[in-house]
């Protein structure tokens, strides 16, 4: 715990766009990755005599494999609809956490060496050459960006800075800046299978330590099962759902529901880890082998389903990029694909939601649930970043949004949503998305809460909420350590399923 | 032959060439970039005829802008809706006979040349009061803009105040487009229109203009929102399943 003193923003009655305060937030940066963290990755641990070289031949390289970036650098007219979309911005009135101007950090640079207009005229057109300054105004604010696609949404062209801060970090990391987080998260999944760390036998012990639990609990042995061969369903759910509180309340609740309905089911050693931080760092590479954990352990066990628990970045790598990456899901005409989906039961999506599979569940009448249960929360729903603007649920358009609440509504009998501007796709990150979730930016994680923090301060005080509920565990980790700083009470953060391990009926 | 009409055809010549070069190369360049993953904001269509409805609505209404900020949204909608029936409205200085259809927009088209100035006018101020615009503008967002109005406003001045001689102006075109140069009309306020124009098509495809056909390829819009049901993988993705 390094990091400096600030203050809390004050909540005020409606988010309100700040004046520019120029430099602002120049100082929060978060720790670089140490060389064993890069060794591990392959990446250097130290800028190099070369490093402007290397840092430039790495965009020339992303820009032709990636049309994302090529077209966002190109498009952007500096229109200013996004410039008051960012809740780092909000939080924290520096002008470079725009979006807009976290692009033009590199688009500065590429406009500089890859257009004819900056090679010619950088002046008039805003070319910057890559100097040092710009490269550690890259490593400040591309880590101050959690990459929520908030501003994408907003943007007439469809940018979505995202795609810049990834390309941004994986730049950094390949000329020797990587940081110190994500990496030895990313170190720590492919060694041990995890994000936490946690390893086999500590991991066996925890499921035992639960079971005993639910036991005592509600009088049902309610198994945690790991490791077994030919179940049907394996469960790929975030580490922090195995001790992390509230977390820990939801991966009951999953077990609730497969006991409930009957369905046998595994978590997996292998791939005790649904989170996927290759994402943030935007290296498909390092994405993809993480991602094969779950494709190897799905053939080892055998399992014809795959379920995924509750993770925002986790559900926008499996709903979106784990047929690409792995092969799981459908149509794929490749022998390297068809291996694994011919072992997959066409009769349920793959990968599927935990709230896809409890939902339909409920509504079918295969498990039973008693909302008045729930009768002391007054709850309201958080959309994570990720599920509402980068996957789906169900069939339709928009059941990311639709699925969850309903599920929510079937198991409490009081739900009120906060104002529309907040949630569904305009929803607000938690402020500790996209490789963020480290003490080292704690100023940055509290100031970029702030536009969440006011709307559920809305409907604390218009319904006296007591419960927010949500579907992710950065948010989940995020929020129980910030919402304190604004007043609130950290146990009234939690999962979906948390909500239904309470209102769930067990024979 | 004049010098001056050398110049402005050699001008229009050249202006033309690269512009549609210049389109042609980024286009191609944008189409063989390949997006190796799946992006589309979400919510999204989930097939290729809602990607369709959906890149329509954005082009022609400007949904996402729409969402995002009123102000901007009228003032470029004004812009750029007004630019397009002017730019239709000016094809009667190509084509003889003149299209039907682009007599019956030509009353339409000599109005919106307002509409297009008043847009774009509103844009300016933007950059100059909004301060989180002022931040992020550059010179040549600035000068994109003057320029554009100059154009507008020069074209207003013909059309409303000190006509021109536009049938002299056509015989230029039209000889321009059958390589028999012609005389250009040397009229002051004529030849300032020109060539701004002129330059504006020279900088179109190495501006941010190219967000013309940059939205096209913009991979959060144009993905249908599909893939647990269909693998998608690029060439350079997919060399990686054959190392397993």
């Amino acid at each position: 715990m390094a990091a400096a003193e600030f203050d809390i923003p004050e909540i005020k009655d409606y988010i309100e766009v700040p004046k520019l305060r120029e430099g602002a937030m120049a100082h929060a940066k978060t720790f670089i990755a140490p060389q064993a963290v890069q060794d591990f990755m392959g990446y250097p641990h130290e800028l190099a005599d070369n490093w402007k070289e290397s840092a430039l031949e790495k965009m020339g390289d992303l820009l032709g494999k990636y049309r994302s970036l090529k077209v966002f650098l190109d498009a952007c007219v500096h229109c200013g609809a996004c410039t008051d979309k960012c809740h780092y911005y909000l939080g924290t009135s520096d002008p470079k956490n725009m979006p807009v101007a976290r692009q033009d950090l590199m688009r500065q640079v590429y406009r500089r060496y890859f257009t004819t207009a900056g090679k010619l005229f950088p002046k008039l057109v805003g070319a910057k050459d890559l100097t040092k300054d710009v490269l550690d105004d890259w490593y400040n604010y591309y880590h101050q960006c959690s990459e929520c696609r908030r501003c994408s949404v907003f943007c007439p062209y469809g940018i979505d800075t995202a795609e810049i801060t990834m390309a941004g970090r994986e730049i950094l990391n390949h000329i020797g800046m990587g940081q110190k987080y994500s990496n030895e998260i990313l170190g720590k999944v492919q060694k041990i299978g995890n994000n936490l760390g946690l390893p086999g036998p500590a991991l066996l012990d925890t499921l035992e330590g639960l079971e005993e639990d639910i036991e005592a609990d509600t009088g049902v042995a309610v198994k945690m099962p790991i490791d077994v061969k030919g179940a049907e369903v394996l469960l790929v759910t975030p580490s922090a759902d195995f001790f992390s509180e509230p977390h820990v309340e939801s991966l009951i609740g999953y077990a609730k529901v497969f006991h409930a309905a009957g369905i046998s089911w595994t978590l997996s050693t292998h791939a005790s880890e649904a989170g996927n931080f290759g994402l943030f760092n935007g290296n498909y590479e390092t994405m993809r082998k993480v991602a094969m954990r779950i494709r190897d352990a799905a053939l080892e066990l055998g399992v014809k389903r795959i379920v995924v628990g509750e993770c925002g970045h986790a559900w926008r790598v499996a709903y979106s990029f784990w047929n690409t990456l792995t092969g799981i899901g459908y149509g794929a005409d490749d022998p390297f694909s068809i291996e694994l989906q011919k072992q997959l039961d066409p009769n349920y999506p793959q990968p599927q939601h935990i709230c896809e599979l409890t939902n339909d569940l409920i509504k079918s009448g295969q498990i039973k649930v008693d909302p008045s249960l729930n009768d002391d929360l007054i709850v309201t729903y958080h959309d994570s970043c990720n599920v509402a603007r980068a996957s789906r649920m169900g069939t339709e358009p928009g059941g990311q949004f639709t699925i969850p609440r309903e599920l929510i509504k079937s198991v409490v009998n009081n739900f009120h949503n906060m104002a529309d501007d907040t949630i569904y796709e305009s929803t607000f990150c938690c402020g500790g998305g996209g490789g963020l979730l480290t003490d080292d930016l704690m100023e940055v994680r509290v100031k970029g809460a702030l536009p969440r923090a006011t709307a559920l301060n809305n409907v604390v005080k218009e319904h006296q909420v007591n419960f927010m509920a949500t579907i992710c565990a950065i948010c989940k980790a995020q929020f129980t350590k910030v919402l304190p700083k604004y007043g609130f009470d950290m146990s009234m953060v939690g999962g979906v399923h948390q909500l239904v391990s309470k209102a769930i009926k067990l024979d | 032959m004049s010098t001056v009409t050398i110049i402005y055809a050699g001008l229009f010549y050249v202006a033309t060439l690269l512009l549609v070069a210049g389109l042609a190369y980024k286009i191609f360049d944008y189409s063989r970039t390949p997006a190796p993953l799946k992006i589309p904001t979400t919510p999204a269509p989930t097939t290729q005829t809602g990607v369709v409805y959906r890149m329509a609505k954005e082009v022609v209404l400007f949904e996402s802008l729409f969402k995002s900020n009123k102000w901007i949204w009228v003032f470029g909608w004004m812009f750029h809706f007004g630019l397009l029936l002017v730019l239709l409205r000016h094809l009667r200085y190509f084509t003889e006979p003149v299209w039907f259809w682009v007599n019956i927009i030509q009353p339409f088209g000599k109005y919106a040349s307002l509409m297009m100035v008043i847009g774009l006018a509103g844009l300016l101020a933007r950059r100059f009061l909004v301060d989180r615009v002022r931040y992020i503008s550059t010179p040549s967002d600035y000068l994109m803009l003057v320029l554009l109005i100059v154009i507008g406003l020069s074209g207003i001045m013909m059309t409303f105040v000190v006509h021109t001689d536009i049938v002299a102006l056509k015989t230029f075109f039209m000889g321009l487009m059958y390589f028999d140069v012609q005389p250009v009309p040397l009229d002051p306020i004529l030849l300032v229109h020109l060539a701004l124009v002129a330059l504006l098509m020279l900088i179109f495809p190495i501006s941010k203009l190219l967000h013309a056909p940059g939205v096209f390829f913009s991979p959060t819009r144009n993905q249908a929102d599909n893939p647990r049901e269909h693998r998608h993988v690029a060439a350079w993705a997919a060399k990686l399943d054959q190392k397993n």
